[in-house]
């Protein structure tokens, strides 16, 4: 999934994907799709009369039953290639995942602790290898012993290279990836063809792709459909006998073939293969296509605050004083405490104060001793001339200062408890022994978080925050956040209680999670997104992988399973809708013959019977094509309520499919009688 | 004038629906209530005799078997009362047993709730035949259809593994529904001059001399449960248009309220039982709006006349009369044939035979649509069975797996759904078929050309729909129909009914799933649209073709 990789289409995907909708003519490749196959018979039948119309009665026919035959195959060929443009999508990510995949050498640690070097696909779950700077992790493992950083941009796209060490959260590494500094030791957890690469290979490559419930659901009522059509068709033929109507086999071949939902049974499997393909590029690896579906459905989503919702980082809020000083006192000390000072507190107090309109000149600390911050003393600052500034938690500036002789302000502590009670944390600044006030340090929520929770209220999707804080500062963030629930100083444990809570209320719930204790919450959840540099255990309990491990991501994701379902819906009314028009088209054509009057029917003005059954016909099989990017890209989605939603797209796709065959069929119908009488 | 008592009517029934449909409501919801009081001593007494004293619900399969069971218990007995009338009791006519294979298409048309007549009751059964089997059938078959919009009703709007207790239900259909709405219908009748009597029929000579034979018999009775319980079957040949049973414009709007009130209320009742009331009213709405469309076809097109006979000069201003009664003229005879085909009921008022071609179209289609008000009970769960379909399709466009009343719609629910949508349009058009290719069907028709198409098509329209009214032109007495329209009656009934019920009895097994903003609705006008326009589509989509090659092509060549 190299970024090199996104582009959409080119000539070789097109190239191959015509060869392969010739590939797909095998009737036993068609049979998969019923509604397919059924055109493909009908068009070996007119076939048939074209080479011998002495068996069915069709000579001197042969110009319209090439036409006929000519069009149906394209009506297959056009279906075929759909499917297999969105497989051959699918097929070049995994061509560049497959070169990760290469057979590496590993350094096997042998009992006797000597080092062996063996081929990578010989490891089995268990052994222990050694992987030096420059190497390539053998399989999927587990580091137990040392740190290194890796370069996992063959699995993510990311090229910056990520910290990776024994024991913790992050000690879960990928087969594929390079060690790019340092060496460490790994427990190998795959066995070779189970290794997370190679689940990939196969999930993009769709070679495993399983119908979801809905997918079948839908394809049982296509079956139908086409099944009553078939009824109707045959049946029709004594009944119209009997009032003098023979009926031409090809005609009735085209009318079945207009009737039966094709538009949507050809686009089905692409538009599922597409959806898969649309979570894939978005750089989050689901395990099978049910899981995005199901993120269609969530009601709820459990988010985890630090680094989903907040930044995670408390940023300087405001200048506090306390005592005689003034506003600015705490600025200016604030900013000089902090002018070395790069941790991200340190950073935001100098962009806090920057927004303030403050100004310093950072030449003047020069020269100067800079006391760095330390587990101990639990501040930091600096040293000029004789003169400290300092910054650090209250209690260990109000310890510094009074050693030094110093006073405390009166309102310190109340002003401290203050901030703490609104779920801040307080820093306090002094210079020498003199304090001057406190900084108001935040935990900040996430630019534009709040307008994704209200795009997430209008679906319907309820969003609980989880927060081991209290819950005073936890109800301060829920609020600046805008979720709609929250807990409060939460244990891993609470997390499955509440997805327990909420599905028993039959709702389907989604979370995301890295550690090893968010794994049986994952695991519970309807949709699991797992952070791809979380633990191995996260990984396999969660139904998706986000390999950028952005939390954020689960939005989109089920902005994407509503889309997916979207499009299927809103493509069967379309193919459905079609068929009045087509109906208008083909009746009277087939009856005119013998019933003129039928004629009343042809609302459309149609040229003649043939031009008419051809025109259907011809509509037909190009919609295919002309549907095919919208099945790949999907239909638009924008947030609203189901009731919006819908309007929105029974008029789009309904009614626009009950109307645009009346415009195209007629259309067709004047190009084809020009063409035929020219 | 016309179009006024028409309103009437209709209004009329808008009154009945809220009152009967919370009574129902009452009936079937097991909880106490005050009716308990009037009727739980005869209840008990039924348990007691047999042997019900213990009544657990059941799962659907045990529901089902049960009913299926019952139903064929009845068609064993009523069968061999029809074969051997003659030697039983209260038979002064001295009518003959029934010869067998008329005897099978009246057994299955009666406890198919069709009715489809193949016999004239006048020549054709004793007053024993008449009470013990066509009554009691009445009954019973219009309260299988009952309890099994009940228990589907039970599936989708409660949750566990049940769907009631069938014998419960059965006895609680009769006792506290039809026969007190049925005793009092009767009265009605009777005090509006319907016969009921067990007397011979009249023997009298007419002015010009001749002897003439009056039949008679225990009239009023069966023709209350003939509307009420959605059967149709008449107690003479002519049914509804005989002065015995249909005398005044008064019994004929009584008739069509009867026959009409049920299948209506249950969508009341849905509504009670799905705690949405709102949920009910668009069923109604939905039943109600393609219920007008196809009442404007045929009241237009019966006021328009008959083209050809316009055409020969004739005035046609009082519209099409042929084969009509004058006491009841266009209005009451087009609302008539509207609601007794909307209600599958089949009895009729005039001669559908009769009807203008595009007239006609409106008593066809309403058969091949089952959907519109439909007989009692099941007209109710096949509109249903199309809102799940409804719902699956649209549904999908809001990016939700679709789900009703809170239930997701899944493979194993559109599997069995399809099953029941597939086998109406197969065994219409299915036999249709075969008829048109043997001279056993082709034979009987008796107006060839586009007329015969409409009179097959009619034949096994309404056998599937368990309607029972028929194009009476057609030959239909012969081994080759009463079979094949006997086997369609008996597949129309209960494939669907088992089908359906399966759904239930899955979807009563899923948990619900809270409705939100981004649930699909499907309790306001929107969804009410959509479910006409899904009626009308897959109706539309599957029938068009025999339609235009019969009253359309009909209509077209006469015009």
């Amino acid at each position: 999934m190299n970024q090199s990789n996104k582009g959409s289409l080119n000539a070789t995907l097109i190239k191959t994907a015509i060869v392969d909708s010739f590939r797909k003519l095998n009737p036993l490749v068609m049979m998969k799709n019923p509604v397919m196959f059924v055109v493909e018979v009908g068009t070996i039948l007119v076939f048939l009369m074209m080479i011998l119309p002495s068996y069915f009665n069709a000579e001197g026919r042969f110009g319209y039953n090439l036409a006929v035959f000519c069009i149906l195959f394209f009506t297959i060929l056009f279906a075929n290639f759909a499917e297999a443009l969105a497989e051959g999508r699918g097929k070049a990510q995994a061509d560049s995942l497959k070169q990760a995949k290469k057979d590496t050498e590993a350094k096997k640690l042998q009992k006797n602790g000597t080092i062996k070097v063996v081929s990578s696909e010989t490891l089995r779950k268990g052994d222990i290898v050694l992987v030096e700077i420059g190497d390539l992790i053998p399989g999927d493992g587990e580091i137990i012993e040392g740190l290194a950083s890796i370069d996992e941009s063959a699995i993510t796209g990311e090229s910056a290279p990520v910290i990776k060490e024994a024991g913790g959260d992050f000690s879960s590494v990928t087969g594929g990836t390079k060690v790019v500094s340092d060496s460490i030791k790994v427990r190998i957890t795959a066995d070779p063809g189970e290794s997370f690469l190679d689940k990939m290979i196969s999930l993009v490559e769709g070679a495993k792709r399983q119908k979801t419930p809905n997918e079948i659901a839908l394809n049982i009522l296509l079956v139908t459909l086409t099944i009553i059509f078939l009824l109707v068709v045959v049946t029709l033929v004594p009944i119209a006998k009997y009032v003098g109507v023979n009926l031409e086999i090809s005609t009735l071949v085209a009318l079945l073939v207009c009737l039966i939902p094709t538009t949507i049974g050809a686009l089905l499997s692409a538009i599922g293969i597409a959806g898969m393909d649309r979570v894939t590029r978005f750089n989050v690896l689901a395990m099978s296509g049910k899981a995005v579906e199901a993120a269609g459905d969530i009601n709820t989503i459990i988010l985890d605050k630090t680094g989903t919702i907040t930044f995670g980082n408390r940023l300087a809020a405001q200048f506090v004083p306390a005592g005689d000083a003034s506003e600015n006192d705490v600025r200016e000390m604030a900013v000089i405490t902090s002018l070395y000072d790069e941790t991200p507190e340190g950073r935001s107090v100098l962009e806090l104060a920057k927004k303030q309109g403050g100004q310093w000149d950072a030449t003047h600390y020069e020269g100067c001793e800079i006391i760095p911050f330390t587990a101990e003393e639990r501040m930091s600052g600096l040293d000029l001339n004789g003169v400290s500034w300092r910054k650090g938690a209250v209690d260990s500036i109000r310890q510094y200062v009074t050693k030094l002789g110093g006073k405390v302000p009166h309102d310190l502590q109340e002003k401290s408890d203050e901030i703490s009670k609104k779920g801040g944390t307080p820093l306090a600044v002094a210079i020498d022994d003199r304090i001057v006030g406190l900084i108001y340090l935040k935990d900040t929520v996430k630019p534009g978080m709040r307008e994704r929770f209200d795009e997430l209220r209008k679906m319907g999707i309820k969003t609980i925050m989880c927060t081991g804080d209290n819950p005073l500062t936890a109800a301060t963030i829920a609020k600046e956040a805008g979720v709609d629930e929250f807990i409060a100083e939460s244990k891993p444990e609470d997390k499955i209680r509440v997805i327990r809570e909420e599905q028993e209320k039959g709702k389907l719930v989604a979370m995301t999670g890295d550690g090893t204790n968010d794994a049986p919450a994952l695991a519970q959840a309807d949709v699991g997104l797992a952070m791809n540099s979380g633990t191995i255990a996260a990984k396999e309990a969660a139904n998706m992988v986000d390999l950028d491990s952005d939390p954020t991501k689960i939005i989109e994701v089920v902005a994407i399973g509503k889309q997916l379902l979207m499009t299927r819906g809103s493509l069967t009314t379309f193919s459905i809708a079609n068929d009045i028009a087509k109906y208008f088209a083909i009746i009277p054509a087939m009856f005119m013959v013998a019933i003129p009057q039928m004629q009343v029917l042809n609302i459309m003005g149609l040229h003649s019977p043939t031009t008419a059954i051809l025109s259907a016909l011809i509509f037909n099989a190009i919609i295919i094509p002309l549907l095919i990017p919208l099945a790949m890209k999907g239909v638009k989605y924008v947030p609203m309520s189901a009731n919006k939603l819908l309007s929105r797209n029974i008029l789009i796709y309904g009614l626009g499919g009950v109307i645009v065959p009346f415009v195209g069929i007629k259309i067709i119908d004047l190009l084809v009688t020009l063409f035929t009488v020219s | 004038m016309g179009v006024l008592q028409i309103a009437v009517v209709i209004l009329l029934l808008l009154l009945i629906v809220k009152p009967l449909g919370t009574y129902m409501y009452h009936v079937f919801s097991n909880q106490p209530n005050k009716t308990d009081k009037v009727f739980g001593g005869f209840e008990k007494l039924i348990y007691k005799i047999s042997g019900l004293t213990e009544r657990k619900a059941m799962t659907w399969k045990k529901y089902t078997i049960s009913l299926i069971l019952t139903n064929v218990v009845l068609v064993a007995v009523g069968y061999l009362i029809l074969r051997l009338q003659n030697y039983l009791p209260f038979n002064p006519n001295g009518i003959d047993n029934m010869e067998p294979t008329t005897a099978f298409n009246t057994i299955i048309s009666f406890m198919t709730n069709t009715n489809l007549q193949h016999y004239s009751g006048e020549t054709g059964l004793s007053y024993f035949g008449q009470m013990a089997v066509i009554i009691m059938m009445m009954f019973t078959s219009a309260v299988t259809g009952i309890v099994v919009a009940i228990a589907f009703i039970r599936g989708i709007t409660s949750k566990g593994k049940t769907l009631g207790n069938f014998f419960e239900d059965f006895v609680k259909g009769h006792t506290r529904l039809l026969l007190p709405m049925a005793v009092v219908v009767t009265l009605v009748l009777v005090g509006l001059k319907v016969p009921q009597t067990l007397d011979a029929n009249i023997t009298v000579t007419t002015v010009e001399g001749v002897k003439q034979t009056i039949a008679t018999g225990p009239v009023a009775s069966l023709v209350s449960i003939k509307h009420l319980g959605t059967n149709g079957g008449g107690f003479f040949g002519v049914n509804s248009s005989h002065p015995f049973e249909n005398p005044t414009p008064l019994t004929n709007v009584i008739e069509m309220l009867s026959m009409w009130c049920i299948p209506a209320s249950l969508t009341y009742t849905y509504g009670k039982f799905a705690r949405n009331r709102k949920q009910g009213w668009v069923i109604f709405g939905a039943m109600s709006v393609l219920f007008l469309l196809f009442l404007s076809l045929a009241y237009v097109s019966e006021s328009n006349g008959n083209p050809a006979l316009t055409k020969l000069g004739l005035n046609t201003e009082q519209g099409s009369m042929e084969g009509k009664e004058m006491r009841f003229g266009i209005a009451q005879s087009a609302l008539f044939t509207t609601v007794t085909t909307a209600a599958t009921t089949g009895t009729v008022n005039n001669m559908h035979d009769t009807l203008t071609p595009l007239g006609g179209i409106t008593p066809l289609a309403q058969m091949m649509l089952n959907v519109v008000f439909g007989g009692d009970g099941v007209g109710l769960v096949n509109m249903l069975m199309y809102a799940i379909i409804g719902v699956f399709i649209c549904g999908l466009m809001v990016g939700r797996t679709p789900e009703f009343l809170g239930r997701k719609i899944e493979p194993k629910e559109m599997k069995l759904i399809t099953v029941a949508l597939l086998a109406h349009p197969l065994i219409i058009l299915g036999p249709t078929a075969i008829a048109f290719l043997t001279d056993l069907g082709k034979g009987a028709i008796s107006n060839p050309g586009f007329h015969g198409i409409s009179q097959i098509l009619y034949e096994y329209t309404s056998s599937a729909a368990n309607n029972g009214s028929g194009f009476e032109g057609l030959a239909d007495g012969t081994t080759f129909w009463n079979v094949t329209t006997g086997l369609v009656m008996l597949f129309g009934r209960y494939i669907s009914i088992v089908a359906l019920l399966a759904v239930a009895g899955s979807l009563v097994k899923k948990q619900p799933v809270p409705e939100t903003i981004g649930t699909f609705r499907t309790d306001n006008t929107l969804f009410t649209g959509i479910l006409i326009g899904v009626v009308l589509i897959i109706g539309a989509l599957t029938f068009l073709p025999v339609i235009a090659l019969g009253p359309i092509a009909e209509y077209l060549s006469i015009r």
